[in-house]
């Protein structure tokens, strides 16, 4: 019996609800109820925790204050004691970040003719999409449109999104999938070649296309193997990038980046930089878990904010509603969205439905919030945090045995490790970090506003408004990734640099001195974040700042 | 408490915790060895056996819980055979899959493959159907494969399994599974520029007026 006898007691109370539950629907709430229920429940309006910029393209805004003191941290170099000269590696093309846009964009650009340099700080290939196991979204099918994929993304972000950026990337989905069929990605299918296809939370018609429940990682095997095949694409692992170099003209020029295992520092020339650096669950804003991958601390948003670029709804984060509340060695852990979309609903202590199962995920996670604080009406998990019950079973009976077997084997392996059979029993969930909704300003190409800098994914701003649907990021990533890396390889073959500099990082460090803030903010970016537990630090108080500067740049 | 060993020292850590989360605990801070942390990408891949007992175990270091006696080491990086290749040139055959990886033929069927998978895949098993030109089996059988390694590292033949799967999978997904004509006549009617004069409508219309489309569209049953 996986869970405590006093948790089991309200298992039953789900079971005993099931048949009820199966023949009552829960209608969608109206675009204005949405608002109203966001603005009072979701993190991102929360009251304490959020605090004001002070410097930078977005002085005066809100942003919760674990990313805000990210974006006025201190540079991890003096930039007096960098020699621009000494040049270790020469490129057309720097790609920084290895998850789906990167690798996107490495290949369009060596497509293009531009000789590539990928460099990420973990494994080639590990991302947030590796583990993304929804799907890609594309209006293929006869009754469905890229109009009908814009409108429903538009209302997912709250009317708020970029036009252009969601016309662009509904536009090129189809092309994009067929992109990746082409590559060897195998698409779940019917006999005769036709898409078999999901309809997630906030969409009108079935369109996401799945890998069964390993849609990133059969992508990015793909893409990893593809970007090995080309003798122009070159892959440096273990190397972070920690800043940006620019050149007199303000064009971007590069980055210096540091081995992760001997603190070396080399300087990257290049004449166009893609930063696909991803998001930011790392950071735990508002001290939520994560369902992100060990790299995603918000690097690039932080050395994009420090080089003069701003951030569009850059303090909008999606908690994903069904992040795994127990046992805790998931804690934080996805559970994919498609649960939702075969029939898993959301039930409360009481085995009473809490929403319609289909809602929103920003509007999801706000209700589910609701229901644990302020009704009381969560259950408490051993080690009391909150939780709500996703009724995965309910698939099996509407679907039939074997469903969940088949649809879900990652999730099968990943709760039967710990004793829990998700075919028998249902999971606890609460609202967990999954996605950056904003970023960096960018336009139809993942341009930001610096030449020579394309933002694509996650890093850029603006396409999901205050709120993604399911299956547009693993969209997101290779439409922009492909434009992005195409244009930057166009500029790549007509741009010179001129003298290199870092002077972007001398004002930013100039401005911090002198509001007084600079030795109360963190070293940024932070590269890997830090979970063991607190071990002393016998350092003289003299020499601690210096060894943390010079040597320890994981600190 | 449990009592485990980390590189020979020995340490008491909770019952709770998965061997990714002992390291921590015990102040290792991980720069290897770590990714998505939720048993979806390989990054974590280990070795371990137990003070008791030297039979080798492995599995992912996110996904395994800690236990009495353990011993623990970091992974060592190696490279693999890649060869370089045009997916889409390529023919889905046994011949070819040889050509790339000529090593597979040498297989004698120890199964040391199928023995270290953390994922507890059938190794032995699409190494075969590789063999036998079955890359529809081969797809099947080798679509949880996290691309960890170890395979590879236990196999006395040189032969990499998640290599030798992944070209067949690319191969079966690129040339023998049927293409989609739906998405075809979709990339051309938006090659076209079919829906661009209704995008260029709705596009204009102020956000009071989108809301009201929004919400009166039709909602495909799921």
């Amino acid at each position: 019996m996986p869970y405590p006898a006093e948790i089991e007691v309200s298992v039953r109370k789900l079971e005993a609800s099931r048949e009820k539950r199966l023949n009552t629907k829960i209608p969608l709430i109206s675009t204005i109820e949405r608002d109203t229920l966001v603005r009072k429940y979701h993190p991102d309006y929360a009251e304490a925790g959020r605090r004001q910029l002070l410097i930078g393209a977005n002085k005066g805004q809100l942003f919760p204050v674990e990313l805000a003191n990210q974006l006025e941290g201190n540079s991890r170099i003096d930039p007096d004691k960098i020699d621009l000269d000494k040049v270790d590696y020469e490129t057309d093309v720097l790609i920084i970040g290895s998850g789906g846009a990167g690798l996107s964009a490495a290949l369009l650009a060596q497509e293009n003719g531009a000789k590539v340099l990928v460099v990420t700080k973990l494994r080639l290939g590990d991302s947030n999409t590796i583990g993304a196991e929804g799907g890609t979204q594309a209006a293929d099918r006869p009754n469905d449109s890229p109009v009908l994929h814009y409108l429903d993304t538009m209302g997912g972000g709250h009317f708020e999104n970029v036009s252009d950026l969601v016309w662009a990337m509904v536009n090129d989905a189809p092309m994009v999938i067929r992109w990746l069929e082409d590559l060897g990605v195998i698409w779940d299918k019917e006999q005769d070649g036709s898409m078999r296809e999901l309809k997630l939370a906030g969409e009108c018609r079935k369109r996401v296309h799945s890998c069964k429940d390993h849609t990133g990682l059969e992508v990015m095997r793909v893409l990893c193997d593809e970007v090995r095949s080309h003798e122009n694409i070159d892959v440096l692992e273990f190397e972070a990038v920690i800043e940006f170099v620019m050149d007199e003209a303000g064009r971007m020029s590069g980055a210096l980046m540091v081995n992760l295992e001997t603190n070396k520092l080399s300087l990257v020339r290049a004449k166009s930089v893609i930063l696909a650096t991803g998001g930011l669950g790392r950071l735990h804003t508002m001290g939520f878990p994560t369902t992100n991958h060990y790299g995603a601390t918000g690097d690039g948003l932080v050395m994009a904010y420090r080089a003069g670029c701003s951030l569009l709804y850059g303090a909008s984060i999606q908690y994903h509603p069904t992040g795994v509340a127990f046992p805790q060695q998931l804690a934080g852990m996805l559970v994919t969205e498609n649960v939702r979309a075969l029939g898993g609903q959301i039930v409360n202590v009481d085995g009473e439905e809490v929403a319609c199962n289909l809602e929103p995920r920003d509007v999801l996670a706000s209700f589910i919030i609701r229901e644990c604080t302020k009704r009381g009406r969560g259950i408490k998990t051993p080690a009391g945090d909150n939780g709500i019950w996703e009724d995965i079973p309910l698939i099996d009976i509407i679907h039939g045995e074997g469903t969940i077997a088949q649809r879900l084997p990652t999730m099968v392996r990943q709760f039967a490790r710990f004793g829990i059979d998700i075919t028998k029993e249902p999971v606890l969930v609460y609202p967990s970090i999954h996605y950056q909704n904003g970023g960096v300003k960018m336009d139809t190409y993942a341009a930001s506003e610096i030449p020579g800098l394309w933002v694509p994914g996650e890093v850029g701003g603006g396409v999901h408004g205050r709120n993604r649907l399911g299956g547009n990021a693993t969209l997101d990533i290779y439409v922009f990734g492909r434009r992005a890396g195409k244009q930057a390889a166009e500029f790549s073959k007509k741009e010179k640099l001129g003298r290199l500099t870092l002077d972007h990082v001398r004002r930013f460090q100039q401005e911090l001195v002198k509001l007084g803030i600079a030795d109360q903010r963190p070293f940024t970016p932070m590269i890997l974040p830090n979970y063991t537990r607190e071990i002393p630090n016998y350092l003289p108080e003299n020499y601690r700042n210096t060894l943390v500067v010079n040597k320890m740049l994981l600190t | 408490m449990v009592d485990i060993y980390i590189m020979g020292k020995h340490y008491r850590v909770p019952d709770s915790l998965t061997i990714m989360a002992a390291y921590e605990y015990c102040g290792y801070r991980l720069i290897r060895g770590c990714g998505c942390r939720t048993g979806a990408c390989g990054a974590c891949a280990t070795v371990y056996n137990f003070a008791n007992n030297p039979t080798l175990k492995y599995g992912l270091a996110c996904q395994t819980g800690i236990e009495q006696n353990m011993c623990l080491a970091p992974n060592v990086y190696f490279p693999a055979v890649k060869p370089v290749y045009d997916i889409g040139k390529l023919k889905p055959t046994v011949e070819q899959i040889l050509k790339i990886y000529p090593e597979l033929i040498t297989c004698f069927g120890c199964n040391n493959c199928t023995r270290s998978c953390p994922q507890e895949l059938e190794v032995m098993s699409f190494v075969s159907a590789a063999l036998r030109g079955d890359l529809a089996t081969v797809s099947e059988k080798s679509f949880d494969c996290v691309m960890c390694h170890m395979c590879t590292s236990r196999c006395p033949r040189n032969i990499s399994p998640r290599n030798v799967a992944l070209l067949c999978r690319r191969l079966f997904g690129d040339h023998l599974i049927p293409k989609s004509k739906h998405l075809d006549d979709r990339i051309r009617e938006i090659e076209k520029g079919q829906f661009d004069a209704e995008y260029e409508k709705m596009s204009k219309l102020p956000t009071e007026e989108l809301r009201r489309v929004y919400e009166n569209r039709w909602i495909e049953p799921a």
